[in-house]
């Protein structure tokens, strides 16, 4: 990575930090899981979520039923045939078209953690770095970066998604750039707030005088501190991110009928809620809610794991 | 020879002005109720009061009760006198001669004159105004309107003057019939000159508005709500029973149900698919009526469209496939009618010609439509593959699933659904960048022509881009015709041999309404151009 | 820090500059324009009307024209599609209405949820812990396009206490629902930042000092811990006040509240290109000052971060 590493001969106070670095991190890591595995909200929470996950990609296993396929008994009827069964085997009952809603949530399922879960990795990675880079190094490079901010954070963002999709046309994958195209602003506000009061701190203000590069203080001094407040917004971000996608889906970028999405399910759910329906938003927002739980208190458990006061 | 519809028009004016007088009984003698506010819900907000920008339904509403044109609607959708009492016609069947009422006022005491509509149509027809519904004076067929609204003649060209206060003449290009029937339109009411010219674009505001309908405007909070009341000065205020009427927005429809469930609503639209039930609970407030709309799917027959529904088979078995009858009973359940034809039967003076199609049943069609597909070459091994483009709507969403499941289930053909943003979906469809598209049309007057005029070649809205020498020439020659029902008849006999588009169903209005009100509304007027002042609100 | 302010000010309006002008092109490429309809208008008759609105010119012209009606006359020119209004009128009349129940759900959604924050992180894992974050994730959870409407069925169907809907001016009754609604999620952002946050200062050296010291609790958390903890919760209030603007789509949506959210939003939809700018602008200047804020708070919490 440097030139440095070309010379091993010569290593200089920089490289050294570097590898001093690197042995306090891996205990870190080691230390956080120990924490984390002691705590058993988090732990609960974290089987919960890998439970969420076989059913997303295991559940359709479980029934006779695709998510597309309309009983044209039902349909227009839903109110009265429709609820859940298990006799026949319709184990969430129907949604409003017809269409087996138990199949339905399996497929939402998929979509939606995977747009929380990327939505929120792309929140944490560029949101970071960018935010880190921008406090640490201040100045005219903060002002500007924290400018294209502001004016990223209030440009119609609608127009943004309508134009991706006139020019790339629609795809799962342009869901995502969508997505991670607001997800990282306000990550890289928070962090660049903390930045700010932890770059005047002994510890950065010891390796700056050192000499150690910047890249380098950012990703093993800035970075490790940040990742509590880091952890805790990004578990903020899911529900977001799960539920801008039914948005995005709105314009016509994001998944289309008959694919779905706990977004899209809760809104039908909603709209129902009072015709007799009710399962068609339980089950949707039940599903949701104990995962956005579990993210929560694993979000909560990983804080304190990763908390660098706390060793 | 002279015609005159003076008797005709007297005669229903008589039977419409007569009653009303007696204090606390409506036009039929029911004793009324003490509360006479009327408080519907619409969908967004308007996009003007001005009689010559308005361009929305909602706008249209309130202003028709702001302004008054030559003539109004009756609860049927007759002509009935406004401003104008009568009007006479010339021998060459191209001048007609409105008398005005006398007794007609503006809501700050001017006489309403032939000036004012003189005024009002000129400023339609004027490129400075830039008024959506400008194209509306070539509709009416005026003297010169082509000319004026391109800018190459003066305003004062238009084919209409005032010869004195009280009579207004009108000029047209050639014969049209239906002439008369255009002056309900709101684009067509008088606007007061004087106003407007003090206060420029804000002489809408209600502080500045002067009207002469039997409302005046008193409030308007955009995206809230907007008020009119009872305007004192109208020529038939005693006539006149409901004293304010309040439209409120409410975007969501079933929270708009909620609130109309609550008591704060008089009227609302009903949700697809949630008559029946409401029916079942409040028989006496679910209502449902038809109305001029169709509703279809055009198949792209543009160059850019796709190879597969060129061919009329394969259009004849994907139209066959469509089970109409649970697109209507099942999916929008509110009284709808499953459509075989592009004009629906409600249309004035239009019978619905024998369709072949649709005397079978939905097994014969079925049968059908798979023969036709594999005559075409498709079929399990060579599968047909379509994309089916839609604009973002709950209800255009479950029709889309309903009949992608129809093809699927029936034919085996797939169909990706696309939904789109409004305007995105407007952009793509008149591109022709598209398969298979929706559509829908509402009556712009009460006539077959409003619809059938979509699918000549040179429509602006004929976005199969559907082609055929011999509707065109029948359409042509249906104008000049006094019954153009044979020219109909072919027109949709060929529309069902080739198929350009799938008509689905025709439009019924579904409303829950209070009881107090729903015997005055104007079910069998299939525009639904309805008048506050012709509602009353019974004591129960 | 006055100077600080000015040097803002100065940056302000060159970002506010490019926003625009990014805006602008931006809808420019968007298909359909705010006159295309389903019937589509003949060529005639749309000519008039882009030439009324002065949309016949070159984009640049019409950009240069668009900014000097602001900077001249504070003009930001007519709505096309409700055509009696300008957009003047609507930011006028829907700003306020906005801003309203926005700065009273902020206030509530800041005290509450910062009250539970800290609440739950002084009793980590007792049962207020346990209360707070579960409330807290209850309301995070139950987004607000659903809650609205449950609660316009239970208070204005079920119990008849408040009416479903409308303004009114502002009377209370008509505010409630619309707090309620779009404060209960940032009210649960702040007070989970809150507590993570908290926990991370009761933990630092210089508590533990104070702890070793003797001083009391109370003496700790509001003298020495309270400052230091609302640094993450600070900087998230800029986008949150940002985001409260935009969120009010679905609260005006629901509630027909007539505020500035519901404008924004359908003026994208329907191309409603100076409406779209008026609001961009305006949200644009919130942003900027709303950050800006947020970094003068920076130097108080943290006296050792530089303005």
């Amino acid at each position: 990575m440097s030139l440095a590493n070309l010379n091993p001969q010569q290593p200089k106070t920089a490289e050294m930090a570097e590898h001093m670095a690197e042995v306090k991190g891996r205990s870190l890591w080691a230390d956080a899981r120990v924490r984390f595995v002691r705590n058993k909200a988090a732990m609960v929470s974290l089987v919960v979520l890998i439970l969420v996950f076989l059913f997303a990609f295991f559940g359709h296993l479980l029934t006779p039923y695709d998510n597309e396929t309309i009983d044209w008994n039902v349909l227009g009827n839903v109110a009265k045939v429709g609820q859940p069964s298990f006799e026949n085997r319709h184990y969430f009952g129907f949604d409003d078209s017809g269409r087996d809603l138990y199949s339905r949530v399996v497929q939402g399922t998929q979509i939606s953690l995977m747009v929380g879960i990327v939505g929120a990795m792309i929140a944490v990675i560029v949101g970071t770095i960018y935010g880190a880079v921008a406090g640490f190094v201040g100045g005219r490079i903060d002002n500007a970066m924290m400018r294209f901010v502001d004016i990223a954070m209030s440009i119609p963002y609608m127009f943004v998604l309508i134009l991706l999709l006139v020019v790339f046309g629609r795809s799962i994958g342009m869901l995502f750039v969508g997505i991670g195209l607001t997800a990282w602003l306000d990550m890289s506000r928070i962090v660049r707030g903390q930045t700010l009061s932890i770059k005047n701190k002994e510890f950065i203000e010891a390796a700056v005088a050192t000499g150690v590069r910047t890249p380098t203080i950012i990703r093993r001094h800035i970075v490790p501190n940040l990742l509590g407040v880091v952890v805790v917004y990004a578990t903020l971000l899911v529900p977001q991110m799960i539920l801008t996608e039914s948005f995005i889906s709105f314009l016509g970028l994001g998944v289309q009928e008959p694919l779905t999405s706990w977004g899209a399910l809760i809104s039908q759910g909603t709209s129902t809620m009072n015709y007799g329906t009710l399962w068609q938003l339980f089950f949707p927002l039940a599903f949701f809610v104990v995962t956005i739980f579990a993210f929560f208190f694993i979000g909560d458990g990983l804080r304190d794991a990763l908390d660098p006061k706390d060793r | 020879m002279k015609i005159t519809m003076r008797a005709a028009l007297l005669a229903s004016a008589v039977a419409f002005a007569s009653p009303a007088l007696a204090a606390g009984t409506g036009p039929n003698g029911e004793p009324l109720a003490d509360d006479q506010t009327f408080t519907y819900r619409v969908l967004d907000e308007h996009s003007s009061v001005d009689p010559q920008i308005v361009e929305d339904v909602s706008g249209s509403e309130i202003v028709r009760d702001l302004f008054e044109g030559l003539y109004n609607q009756d609860a049927d959708g007759n002509l009935v006198p406004g401003v104008a009492l009568s009007h006479e016609l010339s021998e060459d069947r191209m001048t007609y001669t409105f008398k005005l009422r006398p007794e007609a006022k503006w809501s700050d005491g001017t006489p309403v004159t032939a000036g004012d509509f003189v005024y009002g149509w000129q400023r339609l027809a004027d490129p400075e105004t830039a008024s959506p519904y400008q194209w509306f004076v070539s509709v009416m067929n005026l003297k010169n309107a082509e000319a004026i609204t391109a800018g190459e003649m003066g305003v004062e060209e238009l084919g209409v003057k005032a010869i004195d206060d009280h009579t207004l003449e009108v000029t047209l290009e050639s014969p049209m019939t239906y002439f008369p029937l255009t002056t309900t339109h709101a684009s067509t009411f008088p606007s007061p000159k004087w106003v407007i010219d003090e206060h420029g674009a804000d002489w809408t505001k209600p502080e500045n508005i002067v009207v002469n309908g039997a409302y005046i405007l008193t409030e308007h909070v955009p995206q809230e709500r907007s008020v009119r009341e009872r305007n004192e000065m109208y020529w038939d205020n005693e006539g006149t029973i409901i004293d304010k009427v309040t439209a409120l927005v409410i975007n969501d429809e079933n929270v708009a149900l909620t609130r109309y469930l609550a008591g704060e609503l008089d009227r609302t639209e009903v949700p697809a698919g949630q008559y029946p039930s409401l029916k079942e609970q409040y028989p006496d407030q679910a209502l449902s009526f038809p109305r001029l709309c169709n509703y279809y799917f055009n198949f792209n027959l543009s160059d850019m469209g796709p190879e597969a529904t060129q061919d009329v088979r394969v259009r004849q078995a994907l139209s066959l496939a469509v089970n109409r009858d649970i697109i209507v009973e099942n999916v929008l359940q509110g009284g709808q009618f499953p459509a075989y034809t592009f004009t629906p039967a409600a249309t004035a003076n239009f019978e619905v010609p024998e369709i072949e199609y649709a005397n079978w049943t939905q097994a014969e069609r079925d049968a059908r439509a798979k023969e036709l597909l594999a005559e075409a070459g498709y079929g399990p091994d060579n599968p047909l593959e379509l994309t089916y483009l839609y604009n973002t709507s709950e209800a255009h969403k479950k029709i889309a699933i309903a009949v992608s499941q129809m093809w699927k289930q029936t034919l085996g053909v797939n169909v990706t659904l696309e939904n789109q943003e409004w305007k995105t979906f407007l952009e793509t469809r008149g591109n022709h960048d598209f398969e298979i598209a929706r559509g829908a049309w509402c009556g712009d007057y009460n006539e077959a022509s409003t619809f059938l005029d979509l699918v000549q070649t040179e429509s602006g809205y004929n976005d199969a881009a559907y082609s055929n020498a011999e509707v065109d020439q029948l359409l042509k020659e249906a104008k000049a015709m006094d019954d153009p029902q044979p020219n109909y008849t072919r027109v949709e006999e060929i529309l069902s041999e080739e198929m350009p588009v799938i008509p689905i169903y025709h439009y019924a209005g579904v409303y829950m309404m209070v009881p107090e009100i729903s015997g005055s509304w104007p079910v069998q007027n299939v525009e639904q151009n309805w008048y506050s002042k012709d509602l009353y609100k019974v004591a129960e | 820090m006055l100077s600080f302010i000015i040097r803002r000010m100065a940056v302000a309006i060159p970002t506010l500059l490019v926003l625009v002008v990014a805006s602008f092109y931006l809808m420019q490429f968007a298909p359909g324009g705010p006159f295309t309809s389903e019937r589509p208008l003949p060529q005639q008759v749309l000519d008039n009307i882009e030439a009324k609105y002065g949309l016949d010119q070159p984009t640049w012209k019409q950009l240069l024209d668009y900014v000097g009606g602001i900077v001249t006359q504070f003009d930001f020119g007519p709505s096309y599609k409700y055509k009696d209004r300008t957009v003047n009128d609507i930011i006028a009349q829907g700003f306020p209405v906005t801003l309203t129940y926005g700065t009273i759900s902020f206030v509530l959604a800041i005290l509450v949820g910062g009250a539970l924050g800290i609440a739950a992180a002084i009793r980590q894992n007792s049962w207020l812990d346990y209360f707070a974050v579960g409330i807290t994730i209850g309301a995070q959870v139950l987004p607000n396009f659903v809650m609205a409407p449950i609660l316009i069925l239970v208070f204005s169907l079920w119990l008849g206490w408040l009416p479903g809907g409308g303004w009114n001016g502002g009377q209370w009754d008509h505010v409630i629902m619309p707090v309620i609604a779009l404060s209960t999620s940032y009210m649960a952002s702040i007070a989970r930042l809150t507590r993570s946050s908290m926990l991370e200062v009761l933990r630092s050296n210089f508590i533990r000092t104070a702890r070793a010291k003797g001083l009391p609790d109370r003496t700790i958390i509001w003298r020495h811990a309270l400052k230091p903890t609302l640094l993450p919760v600070v900087s998230y209030l800029g986008p949150a006040f940002v985001g409260m603007v935009t969120g009010s789509f679905i609260i005006d949506t629901i509630f027909s509240t007539g505020g500035v959210g519901y404008f924004y939003v359908n003026a994208a939809f329907n191309r409603d290109y100076a409406v779209m700018m008026g609001l961009t602008i305006l949200l644009g200047s919130m942003t900027i000052l709303f950050n800006m804020v947020v970094d003068i708070l920076y130097a108080w919490i943290d006296p050792k971060i530089r303005l």
